[in-house]
């Protein structure tokens, strides 16, 4: 049946072009096959990476494309490298990712590990808890600037309730020591569900065999805790680590809501501070040299990160 | 007779042809507001007379810019007609996304001496003093303030506030006035309910906090450069005097404001002061005819006073926008017709009817203007004292610099007075020096 459909094929494909394509070799036919892909990834991702390079090294304003443009050489990296409102940057960007991580590896393990025990009503917390994840950053960063209201804030009011301190005498929003916390919690309460299961799919894969015998060796819930289920989830940590730690050295929309960037530039994250350079002041060449550093920062980052990733993988 | 018949029937069908083939969908941008709201209900005439359907494209103010500057940047063709705010008008110019209009002004009968000079120069004109104008004075509009007259009528509060300061209780005429009565107000219990002095301007993403502040550097001397060079920023925009300015804003901001007002701006300040928050409220005068028909704060309860006076000036904040026909479009005529129709006195007095701020003066000084409504007094107080940021087409830049700087210093509490804008003049020296302005 097969022979005949491929000989019926053979016969109808034109003598000149079944000799053509008889005469490829495997090699050019991969090639025939690859090519689309391989010319859209460099429209899309090289040829614009090639581009910004270039542009970093002029004076080029995307608002002003009669302007004439200049060579600037290494000034724009020169320029942010050593301006001190860009490290501030730089330090409030570190201080996010690193809470952010923290709480969400802690937070988010511990549910798993809650959730992976069977009890009843397991499949309605769990929904209950991503129900976070599912909504849109704008939305979660609006509530919440409600939330943080000293006068109306259900945050304001519940920590009141606590230490009975006056709900309108803080801001968290609005205070210099406080609105970095503020946005590690959004953060954390939104993306925390995200780790957990990734932590939860890891918790399972671990088979029932190895605690099995675990228990026949008398080895106590601390010690299998330690030599089973950390170890055999800790590259599904990892990975959680990676995916939130791009996602967060990139968080934009949810801070732009919550705080602006303020007070002051307490909360300017790199990303939007890059964006205000690029599309608010329109400084094309500069902020192409200040996206070339956060590009080889996060790229270097991540390649360091997944070797160790792939270690941990292979014992 | 039948041959005279024929010919009317087919001149009435080619004149119907010839408007049909004329008519253009023409879209217009601005920020969305109520404003805006009364000019999609002006524009019905504007369709009726034209045959040209008009579309519209609002968006809110705190992205207003920023869409508004990528649509024109990108060089689109979204917008035929565009009310763009009033710094823009540096970068539409030169930038070419403004269509020229003086020989359209000369050719249709429009004179600018119609319109109020501070619209002219702040709406229409670039360079600023020249007679290059690129967009039609369509919304006048300034920073001034309102308060809750029904609780400065009070007698208990007026014999209180007498014993203390040792004068009435009424709109202030100073900034030291203002602060005594946002001081005064500050935390009291009114109906039940704790109230706050003064909403004010502290947004930081877009303008906001330049937008209130300057309303107080202006009358503590601040400027922006001097006559002999528009660029000269030493010791002008840094003055000690203009650091004593920015220390007012603070305190105001310290002492008197609501809990959690670290990022308010317009719609902020609006829904604190008609939810009964504060007494006095620091808004464009744009928000005016709401709050007058508010069932909480209007019908009388509330009065309007213009930018109270400093020590070294008395000046209010501009706002508001001209209107200009953008490069791209391509239905040129259709936009150019409606800025005629626009500009004509009986369109800009419904204008005013409905809720729009005219700059015509032929509306304003007609003797039945200032009591025409109980804020059109103010309104014409506040618009012969108005002073405007940068219009330079580096006024993103230099906006954003400045928001950065007094944010820093009026709510994060970051430095003093004196560095913040010492920091705003490099910042801005870098700016004009990358500029070629300095």
């Amino acid at each position: 049946m097969s022979n005949s459909m491929i000989g019926r094929a053979a016969a109808a494909t034109p003598p000149g072009a079944a000799r053509q394509i008889r005469g490829l070799s495997d090699r050019a036919i991969a090639w025939i096959f690859v090519a689309p892909t391989i010319f859209l990834l460099l429209a899309v991702n090289i040829f614009p990476l090639i581009w910004t390079i270039r542009l970093s090294f002029t004076n080029f304003r995307a608002n002003r494309p009669n302007a004439e443009v200049s060579w600037v050489g290494l000034s724009n990296y020169q320029r942010i490298l050593t301006d001190p409102d860009i490290w501030r940057t730089m330090q409030a960007t570190a201080h996010f990712l690193v809470w952010t991580l923290v709480f969400q590896v802690l937070i988010g393990f511990t549910l798993a590990w809650l959730i992976n025990r069977k009890f009843k009503g397991n499949d309605l917390w769990t929904t209950i808890i991503v129900l976070p994840m599912m909504l849109s950053p704008a939305v979660v960063g609006n509530f919440w600037t409600f939330l943080y209201q000293p006068q109306i804030g259900l945050f304001n009011y519940v920590v009141a309730f606590f230490t009975g301190i006056d709900p309108t005498s803080f801001t968290m929003i609005g205070d210099v020591a406080l609105a970095p916390w503020a946005i590690v919690i959004v953060d954390t309460w939104m993306w925390t569900p995200f780790v957990m299961l990734i932590c939860l799919a890891g918790l399972r894969s671990i088979p029932d065999a190895i605690y099995e015998a675990a228990e026949c060796d008398r080895a106590s819930s601390w010690r299998q805790f330690w030599t089973i289920t950390i170890p055999m989830t800790l590259p599904f940590l990892m990975l959680a680590v990676l995916f939130r730690g791009i996602e967060n050295f990139k968080m934009f929309d949810l801070v732009v809501q919550l705080t602006g960037g303020g007070p002051g530039n307490t909360t300017t994250l790199t990303s939007i501070d890059l964006k205000r350079e690029a599309f608010e002041k329109w400084r094309t060449g500069y902020s192409s040299a200040y996206a070339i550093i956060l590009f080889v920062t996060v790229f270097g980052l991540a390649s360091i990160y997944v070797k160790a990733l792939n270690k941990v993988k292979e014992r | 007779m039948h041959c005279t018949r024929t010919l009317s029937v087919a001149a009435v069908a080619l004149t119907a042809a010839t408007a049909a083939a004329r008519a253009d969908d023409l879209t217009l941008c601005w920020a969305a507001w109520d404003p805006a709201n009364a000019l999609v209900e002006l524009s019905k005439d504007f369709e009726a007379q034209s045959g040209n359907k008009m579309s519209f494209e609002f968006v809110p103010w705190p992205n207003f810019a920023d869409r508004m500057l990528n649509e024109l940047n990108s060089g689109g063709k979204l917008c035929d007609l565009m009310i763009g705010d009033s710094q823009w008008i540096g970068l539409g110019a030169e930038a070419g996304h403004y269509i020229k209009l003086n020989d359209f002004f000369e050719a249709n009968g429009i004179t600018m001496d119609d319109f109020l000079p501070a619209t002219v120069k702040g709406y229409a004109e670039w360079p600023k003093g020249t007679p290059n104008y690129w967009a039609l004075p369509a919304y006048a509009d300034v920073v001034g303030w309102t308060y809750r007259k029904d609780w400065f009528d009070r007698p208990e509060l007026q014999a209180e506030f007498q014993e203390t300061y040792g004068r009435p209780l009424e709109a202030p005429t100073t900034l030291d006035e203002l602060m005594d009565v946002a001081k005064f107000f500050q935390g009291r219990e009114i109906d039940g309910k704790t109230v706050y002095g003064a909403a004010i301007y502290t947004e930081r993403g877009s303008e906001g906090i330049t937008m209130g502040v300057t309303n107080v550097l202006y009358n503590y001397g601040f400027d922006y450069g001097t006559p002999e060079n528009p660029y000269q920023l030493e010791g002008v925009v840094n003055s000690p005097e203009a650091a004593k300015g920015l220390e007012f804003y603070k305190e105001l901001y310290d002492c008197c404001t609501p809990p959690g007002s670290s990022d308010w701006y317009m719609s902020e300040d609006i829904d604190a002061y008609k939810s009964g928050q504060v007494a006095l409220q620091m808004n464009f005068a744009f928000i005016w005819p709401g709050v007058e028909a508010d069932p909480n704060v209007g019908g009388g309860k509330s009065g309007y006073f213009a930018n109270p006076e400093g020590p070294d000036g008395h000046f209010a904040q501009l706002g508001g926008q001209g209107i200009s026909v953008v490069s791209y479009t391509d239905s040129k005529d259709a936009a150019l017709d409606y800025i005629k129709w626009f500009a004509q006195p009986e369109i800009q007095q419904r204008w005013w009817d409905m809720g729009g701020a005219s700059a015509m003066r032929a509306v304003v000084e007609n003797p039945d203007f200032a009591t025409s409504q109980p804020y059109a007094q103010t309104f014409l107080d506040s618009m012969a004292i108005v002073k405007d940021f940068w219009a330079e087409p580096a006024y993103a830049s230099l906006l954003l610099s400045m928001q950065d700087r007094v944010h820093s210093y009026v709510v994060a509490g970051q430095g003093t007075a004196q560095e913040a804008l010492d920091a705003l003049v490099a910042d801005w020296t870098e700016i004009f020096q990358d500029e070629g302005k300095m």
